[in-house]
């Protein structure tokens, strides 16, 4: 049998998510056995490979660098899920929103900042004006919600998805979590 | 205020209400033409979801959940404002009501700011609650993200319209209950807002009494209490029902 080809991100998030992802504990090695883990945060790949089988992203996209990637993802993606509540909704990073984004840049960089009072230009993606969920820019085709998600509810969709069912994932996790 | 228990406490010389058969989601039903549809459906174990309704207060059917289809009408009608009539035939559950109901929650989610996961009623929430029941997993429309201000005015509680759902159980419960009548809807459709006396920080208010009823009775956390986290704002509704009892028996 061929191993499933999987791939693990996060955009505009704080990882927790992943970290669920990790607490399914020593389930873990079980699910390695059926898949490979082709690229994700948690692994030595620089590049989002082609033909992977499902995709969990985690975290909103904020800024241009999340959605080339999330576009790149969706394009060589067969199954998108949105891992956890950024994905779904935008969740915490969407708080800046009620905010214009120039407000938001000059809070963060010379209001607050101490020292080298200037806006970043160099290395870093130009964030977007409003931060949004992945399924306002491409086709999701599974949604977990939580913050994170329980790794329960993970464990449950990622073995049902490996059997070849697409799971109904109603009242396995909840926004907020 | 026909659905508040004082008032429906059958006075002595009136004759008892009339009794009519009707039929929900395929049950032959029988219940008091002097109550709701909800109220009929409830004693049946027949769920309908609700969010702006709570027992005690009168009736509001500002949320539109508990829409029900009734037979030969095409407009689907609030289950806890309309009362039956003999032979009604009434339908709970349909595709379409699912869909509406669906839609509702997800406009009231696009409609303020809803982040559960930084919310002090997170897992104590009614809207959250009513997501996972109506299997609601993503918002489809865009969310507006308007940017209201929290009112920490007030020396014990707090009042987040972030968190809103415009419900109006803290209008009538201080009306009705308490009595003072300190808050009120100002503005129309999706700009309208609960206030405090004439508009002015919660603080300030002259008729406000400091009771709480109204942050108790609130489903979200768009009301709290000052002092309380993320997650840590349980409310304790059971009062209402007590303290309704209790005026009751005295009045008898």
């Amino acid at each position: 049998m061929n191993k499933a080809r999987i791939a693990t991100t996060w955009l505009d998030g704080c990882s927790g998510c992943h970290m669920s992802l990790l607490d399914i504990d020593e389930r873990l090695v079980e699910l390695a056995e059926q898949i490979e883990l082709v690229y994700s945060p948690l692994v030595d790949t620089l590049d989002f490979p082609e033909a992977v089988d499902i995709a969990l992203v985690e975290g909103a996209v904020g800024n241009e660098d999340d959605l080339k990637k999330l576009q790149l993802i969706r394009k060589q993606s067969r199954l998108l899920v949105a891992l956890g509540d950024c994905a779904v909704t935008a969740n915490v990073p969407a708080m800046r929103n009620a905010f214009k984004l120039e407000e938001v840049l000059r809070h963060v960089y010379t209001a607050t900042a101490s020292s080298q009072l200037q806006l970043p230009k160099e290395e870093v993606p130009p964030l977007r004006d409003r931060v949004r969920p992945l399924h306002a820019y491409v086709e999701v085709d599974l949604f977990l919600p939580g913050c994170p998600p329980p790794s329960e509810a993970i464990f449950f969709l990622l073995s049902e998805l490996l059997a070849g069912r697409i799971p109904d994932l109603s009242a396995k996790s909840r926004f907020g979590a | 205020m026909n659905h508040s228990p004082a008032s429906r406490n059958s006075q002595e010389n009136t004759p008892p209400p009339r009794i009519l058969t009707l039929q929900i989601d395929g049950q032959d039903l029988s219940g008091r033409a002097d109550e709701t549809i909800l109220e009929i459906a409830r004693q049946n174990k027949i769920h309908i979801p609700t969010l702006c309704r709570l027992d005690g207060l009168s009736g509001h059917g500002g949320c539109r959940l508990c829409l029900v289809e009734i037979s030969g009408q095409n407009r689907p009608v609030p289950a806890c404002l309309t009362y039956p009539q003999e032979g009604m035939v009434i339908s709970t559950a349909s595709q379409r009501l699912q869909d509406y109901r669906r839609k509702i929650l997800e406009l009231l989610f696009s409609e303020r700011n809803h982040v559960c996961a930084v919310c002090v009623s997170n897992g104590h929430c009614e809207l959250q609650e009513l997501a996972v029941e109506l299997g609601l997993s993503h918002v489809r429309y865009e969310y507006l993200h308007p940017r209201l201000e929290v009112d920490g005015s007030h020396a014990r509680f707090i009042r987040d319209p972030n968190r809103c759902v415009l419900c109006l159980r803290c209008v009538r419960v201080c009306a009705e209950v308490e009595g003072a009548h300190t808050w009120d809807v100002m503005g129309r459709g999706i700009s309208s807002r609960v206030i405090t006396d004439l508009n002015q920080a919660w603080g300030s208010s002259q008729s406000c009494t400091a009771c709480g009823k109204c942050v108790q009775v609130c489903p979200t956390g768009a009301l709290s209490e000052k002092g309380t986290s993320v997650a840590e704002m349980i409310k304790h509704r059971h009062f209402l029902p007590q303290l309704l009892a209790m005026r009751t028996n005295r009045r008898e």
